[in-house]
């Protein structure tokens, strides 16, 4: 199974974020690359994901689920920008 | 648990195919969607496992009915499932709709490409019932890349839809139907360059379908001159 796209990542960060966040921008730490979530490389393992940067393939950031909680990690993100 | 999951009822299911069907599931609230919306369905197993799981939504209408379509993944832990199990009266957990990026609202009026593989049409079918319903005269094209003519999800609805606003042109990649003018083969920047809006058109561009060919189609798109903002890409995995 490979990997598919940011678009898949609306449902998990809607539990977080008030706007739809696939839309938003995303700056990598990495290379600086800037673009929407949709555009990233998201990896799937039951409820958890891991997503990459399209342009350098580094994390940008991790969503994991256990019994009663969900972590986020935005290790990789510089900045988020959302349309308003 | 969050409170976003809804619990959806099976309506009914129709094969589309001989690997997908289409799933019409009941949702109190649900309240319509736009074109291009997904939604996520959850499974829990008897042990407690869970997975989610998008899935593009075929229609576009209110109230509170949508539909679905899936293919069956050799290797999914969801579509399975949705495939050959779910029955009528089953219920789902389901969060959504979802996404506002990959999108076709009835408003736009520039020229729209649609680029479909496989049951990556789904999203894109609900842009075009959207284009129909609401009257809109913009240009709409669609290439549509399918292993077999068995393969192709909504090919009767497609070809009564098609009109002056609306074309379809098909990509057999396995095996043509008999008669058919051209060999079967791979979507590539030959048949997409004589096959799609051009890049001087200035059309919006969806691009939904297995990972390897989205990328496949949006690399050539950028080289044939689209901007890489107006191709717009789903991708759902597999191969």
């Amino acid at each position: 199974m490979s990997h598919i796209d940011g678009n898949a990542l609306a449902g998990p960060l809607s539990e977080l974020f008030s706007v739809d966040m696939t839309d938003a921008v995303g700056r990598c730490v990495t290379c600086g690359d800037e673009s929407v979530l949709a555009q990233a490389m998201v990896y799937l393992s039951g409820t958890d994901l891991v997503v990459r940067c399209s342009n350098c393939d580094d994390v940008l950031l991790t969503i994991v689920h256990s019994p009663g909680d969900l972590r986020l990690t935005l290790t990789g993100l510089a900045a988020l920008r959302v349309a308003i | 648990m969050s409170a976003v999951w809804k619990v959806g009822v099976v309506a009914s299911t129709h094969a589309e195919t001989p690997t997908g069907r289409s799933i019409q599931i009941d949702v109190p609230g649900w309240g319509g969607n736009l074109a291009g919306q997904h939604v996520d369905v959850r499974l829990t197993a008897p042990d407690g496992y869970q997975a989610v799981r998008s899935y593009s939504i075929a229609s576009a209408s209110p109230g509170d009915r949508l539909e679905l379509a899936v293919d069956r993944l050799p290797d999914g832990e969801v579509s399975p499932y949705l495939v050959d199990d779910l029955l009528p009266g089953d219920e789902l957990e389901l969060r959504g709709p979802l996404g506002g990026w990959f999108v076709w609202r009835p408003e736009q009026t520039e020229p729209v490409q649609l680029i479909g593989g496989g049951s990556g049409i789904v999203p894109l079918m609900a842009m075009i019932r959207a284009h129909a319903a609401s009257g809109s005269t913009a240009r709409f094209r669609l290439l549509y890349s399918v292993r077999t003519a068995e393969d192709a999800f909504y090919s009767e609805e497609l070809a009564a839809l098609a009109s002056a606003h609306f074309t379809i042109d098909w990509v057999y990649t396995r095996v043509a139907p008999a008669g058919w003018p051209s060999p079967a083969g791979r979507v590539n920047r030959q048949v997409l360059e004589a096959s799609t809006i051009a890049a001087g058109e200035s059309p919006s561009v969806f691009v939904c379908g297995p990972t390897g060919f989205v990328e496949t189609v949006a690399d050539a798109l950028v080289a044939l001159g689209h901007s890489a903002a107006s191709v717009k890409t789903e991708r759902f995995g597999g191969k």
